[in-house]
């Protein structure tokens, strides 16, 4: 028991030093541990419930994106058609019940056809093995294609990855601090952003897919047709709320002109005769050259723009544009232009996210909430200290430096580890402050016991320690078991309340046991007391 | 310096001859807590059902039916409205709303302006929206976290000891639940995601003190092989009692000063864990400890009558390691 060599004293006490001094920065202001450039920066995160600011969860809208993937091999399914040699005509093309049926004029060109159907659905095996398109032919020449369950887990895949990335971008782009955006589960996107002032600014720049496209009015439909929704072939009917003809309905031809993935930049502007905002782009290179041949060939007629589906305006092309550059006018403000500015930039979102769950949190409120958690801390803890005193003496007195520092190391180890304090977080800290020194009473009482079975101070401490030993691991095996559950399942506040909960058993059991034996056996080796007051 | 000691030396408590009446008292309290539970219903928060909750922070403490008006007044669907114990803060509470993405937003918006003109110097605090898919992820996720703690815990408890501790610690674990969930069914306190984590806290500081217990039952089980099962568990809780009680203050002092303190967001919370720790120390001397012998736990695997007497010393260096 009093055999405590030098070198372990040593290492426990330098240990338990650094590690407090890792804390430092964790209680200092921000400016002036930017000041020192020489200690360790990493402090402990303040989770949104105590800095304020905005929580979102966006899901991805998978049917819509099994619906645009169904239109695209509609598209790519007409144009290697009629583009390959020999040309294969279909018809009666539809994409209801979330397949793509199409007709062959000619049956005996079946196999032909389904040659180049391989080759556009990815020669029937994706990366992963499994085709990702089912092709069937029904009465001889009508194929039907099915995307498999495969092939869609896979593209919701790929278009999260791309979603997550836009949304970083786009979020980026307001200028906030410290945002995090992270992927959860297979269709769920985390924002939090810190200290902002307008959620609803963040949603608004989040809810649009901002898939831009330019496309070639068709003049020559029916106004009457359009308020039906009926469009000449090969064209389409979209809506234009801003429509100066009156219909708020436009019908565009269904090949796309450009899209927006061949934009360069975007900018918000203003109009130079009106002085009204808009949106100048630029396209890149390949999309330069496109945006001239098309304007050349179609000078005088009107074009559509159209920003997610629905027509934003349709000028005259007055001559061909050759510079690569074009802007967007419409019925903008200031706010409205940047904000379609920062989405054509950021790129579109391959996939409509929705909020699912949102939370706010004013910046006052954290600040009050962080007050009132600190303050019943240290109440907790002084309350904490003079009772293990009053009980157990000198021992307390141990067991009280044992949980002071391990306050120190809980903060030193969430600075380390990156972790986020939340509200439940301090309520974990408080909880800890109480269980850290059931250890030591757990050690106190035995030894108090041992003394009254009659041994000598060290039998009755070095009993102490280990009877009660084995009872402290088993304790807090089942507290920790109950930790480790409440991070994997909890969510939020359940979560950060379990990270301080974890940190604090591993944590307290070290400085409840060993710190505080060292302690002891330092004072009994000096003094070799015959009586202990405990 | 005299010390404090809340629990006298040789305490010699009989408290498995209470064992029926505790068990009978316990019984009648599940009831009652199921009763609750079932009749009154927990007050779910939008955690658990879905919707919009707006917390407002006024200047003076108004009168909750004079903002209730205000909020009908608007429209806005059908609002619940609750005070904290701070009686300057509100939680509205209203159906998400049908729409589009801004929806919400424009709800709070509506509502908190309209409140900061009636009742001057109101501002909103927070405001959580949630939708009802959500919200049934939560429940069930909640109720999968609980119902795995209780395994694991039951588990290791059979594996470090014998069966019948892992039946009756996770008898005394339902026990505690049911208590709980009836003290938020009588008071009607918002049942959240926080109290999920606090009943998770209370399951486990329950079997903290449920293990300290058993540990020592089957310590003093080797090491009077020949003493009664009933005064076997008598003498281990009386000697695991100053341990008890000590733990039980400490914890009730930080968490009392948290529950004073703390702020209003996490009053409901530290008032599940008090009850919790009050509930689990109860819980673990007249629940698991007693029922250990209605399981017919035995220190000998062929127990001699009349065998009480012998080395039912308790004082002294008998120690036979």
């Amino acid at each position: 028991m009093l055999d405590f060599p030098r070198w372990k004293v040593g290492s426990i006490i330098g240990l338990l030093v650094a590690l407090c001094l890792l804390a430092v920065p964790s209680f200092l202001p921000e400016s002036t541990t930017s000041k020192w450039g020489w200690i360790p920066h990493s402090r402990v995160n303040l989770g949104l419930d105590l800095a304020g600011g905005s929580y979102l969860l966006l899901e991805a809208d998978t049917a819509d994106l099994a619906a645009t993937r169904i239109e695209a091999m509609r598209d790519s399914v007409a144009g290697t058609m009629r583009n390959g040699t020999p040309r294969i005509e279909i018809g009666d093309i539809s994409t209801r019940g979330g397949q793509l049926t199409f007709l062959l004029r000619d049956p005996s060109q079946v196999d032909a056809a389904r040659e180049r159907l391989l080759a556009i659905t990815g020669g029937g095996a994706g990366m992963s093995g499994q085709r990702e398109w089912d092709i069937n032919v029904v009465d001889t020449s009508r194929f039907v294609l099915k995307p498999t369950e495969a092939g869609l887990t896979q593209a919701i895949d790929t278009a999260m990855n791309d979603a997550t990335e836009v949304v970083r971008r786009r979020i980026d782009e307001l200028g906030t601090k410290e945002p995090t955006i992270v992927r959860q589960g297979a269709t769920r996107i985390v924002v939090q952003v810190p200290g902002l002032k307008n959620p609803q600014a963040l949603k608004d720049l989040l809810g649009k897919t901002a898939k831009l496209e330019f496309k070639l009015v068709d003049e020559t439909a029916n106004p009457a047709d359009l308020v039906k929704g009926i469009a000449p072939i090969g064209s389409q009917v979209l809506p234009y709320p801003g429509n100066p003809q009156g219909v708020p309905f436009i019908a565009v031809k269904r090949s796309v002109i450009i899209s927006g993935d061949q934009l360069a930049d975007a900018r918000q502007e203003f109009e130079p005769q009106t002085n009204a905002p808009q949106v100048a782009i630029t396209f890149n290179a390949v999309g330069g050259r496109r945006f001239a041949k098309v304007t050349t060939e179609n000078t005088g007629k009107p074009f559509a723009i159209i920003l997610d589906n629905s027509v934003i305006s349709a000028p005259n092309i007055n001559e061909p544009i050759l510079g690569g550059r074009a802007s967007i006018s419409g019925n903008f403000t200031v706010e409205s232009a940047n904000a379609l500015a920062i989405t054509l930039r950021s790129g579109k979102l391959p996939v409509a996210l929705k909020t699912i769950a949102e939370s706010t949190v004013s910046p006052d409120l954290g600040k009050d909430s962080i007050r009132a958690g600190v303050l019943a801390s240290i109440v907790a803890a002084l309350l904490v200290i003079v009772f293990m005193f009053v009980t157990y003496g000198r021992f307390g007195l141990y067991a009280n430096l044992a949980v002071v520092i391990n306050i120190l190391v809980i903060v030193a180890v969430m600075a380390m580890l990156n972790a986020t304090l939340t509200l439940p977080g301090i309520a974990g800290f408080v909880l800890t402050i109480g269980t850290a020194v059931d250890a030591n009473v757990l050690i106190n009482e035995r030894i108090r016991e041992e003394r009254r079975r009659g041994r000598s101070v060290v039998q009755s401490v070095e009993l102490g320690y280990k009877e009660a030993s084995r009872t402290i691991f088993e304790a807090n095996v089942t507290h920790a078991i109950t930790g480790v559950i409440m991070l994997l399942l909890g969510s939020g506040p359940v979560k950060g309340f379990a990270v301080v909960l974890l940190i604090g058993i591993c944590t307290s059991v070290f400085t409840a046991v060993t710190f505080t034996r060292m302690m002891v056996a330092l004072w009994l080796r000096k003094n070799r007391p015959t009586t202990i007051n405990i | 310096m005299r010390l404090l000691k809340l629990v006298p030396d040789n305490t010699n408590l009989k408290f498995v001859s209470l064992r029926k009446w505790a068990f009978g008292l316990t019984l009648l309290l599940s009831l009652l807590a199921a009763g609750l539970v079932v009749t009154k219903g927990l007050n779910m928060g939008v955690d658990f059902v879905g919707g919009v909750l707006i917390e407002e922070k006024f200047a003076t403490a108004p009168s909750i039916d004079a903002v209730r008006t205000e909020v009908d007044r608007l429209g806005v669907g059908e609002a619940s409205i609750q005070s904290f114990s701070d009686p300057k803060t509100l939680s509205i509470r209203l159906p998400v709303p049908a729409g589009d993405e801004g929806a919400t937003n424009r709800l709070v918006k509506k509502v908190s302006d309209d409140l900061a003109v009636k009742f001057p110097g109101a501002t909103f605090s927070k405001y959580d929206t949630i939708s009802g898919k959500v919200s049934d992820e939560l429940i069930n996720k909640g109720l999968l976290a609980v119902g795995l703690a209780i395994l694991g815990i039951a588990l290791f408890a059979v594996v470090r000891f014998e069966w019948q501790f892992g039946v009756s610690t996770v008898v005394a674990i339902v026990h505690d639940l049911l208590m709980t969930l009836g003290f938020f069914a009588l008071t009607q306190f918002e049942f959240d995601l926080n109290i999920v984590a606090a009943v998770l806290t209370i399951i486990s500081y329950s079997i903290n003190d449920k293990i300290v217990i058993d540990d020592r039952i089957r310590e003093n089980m080797r090491r009077y092989r020949k003493m009664d099962m009933r005064e076997i568990i008598d003498l281990s809780v009386n000697e695991t009692l100053p341990r008890t009680v000590m733990t039980s203050v400490t914890i009730l002092l930080a968490l009392f000063a948290m529950l004073i303190l703390g702020g209003h967001v996490l009053r409901g919370f530290t008032a599940a864990m008090i009850l919790g720790i009050v509930v689990g120390t109860y819980s673990s001397i007249y629940v698991s400890s007693s029922l250990l012998i209605t399981l017919g736990l035995r220190a000998d695997p062929a127990p001699r009558k009349g065998g009480v007497q012998d080395g039912a010393e308790r004082v002294g260096p008998k120690v036979e390691r």
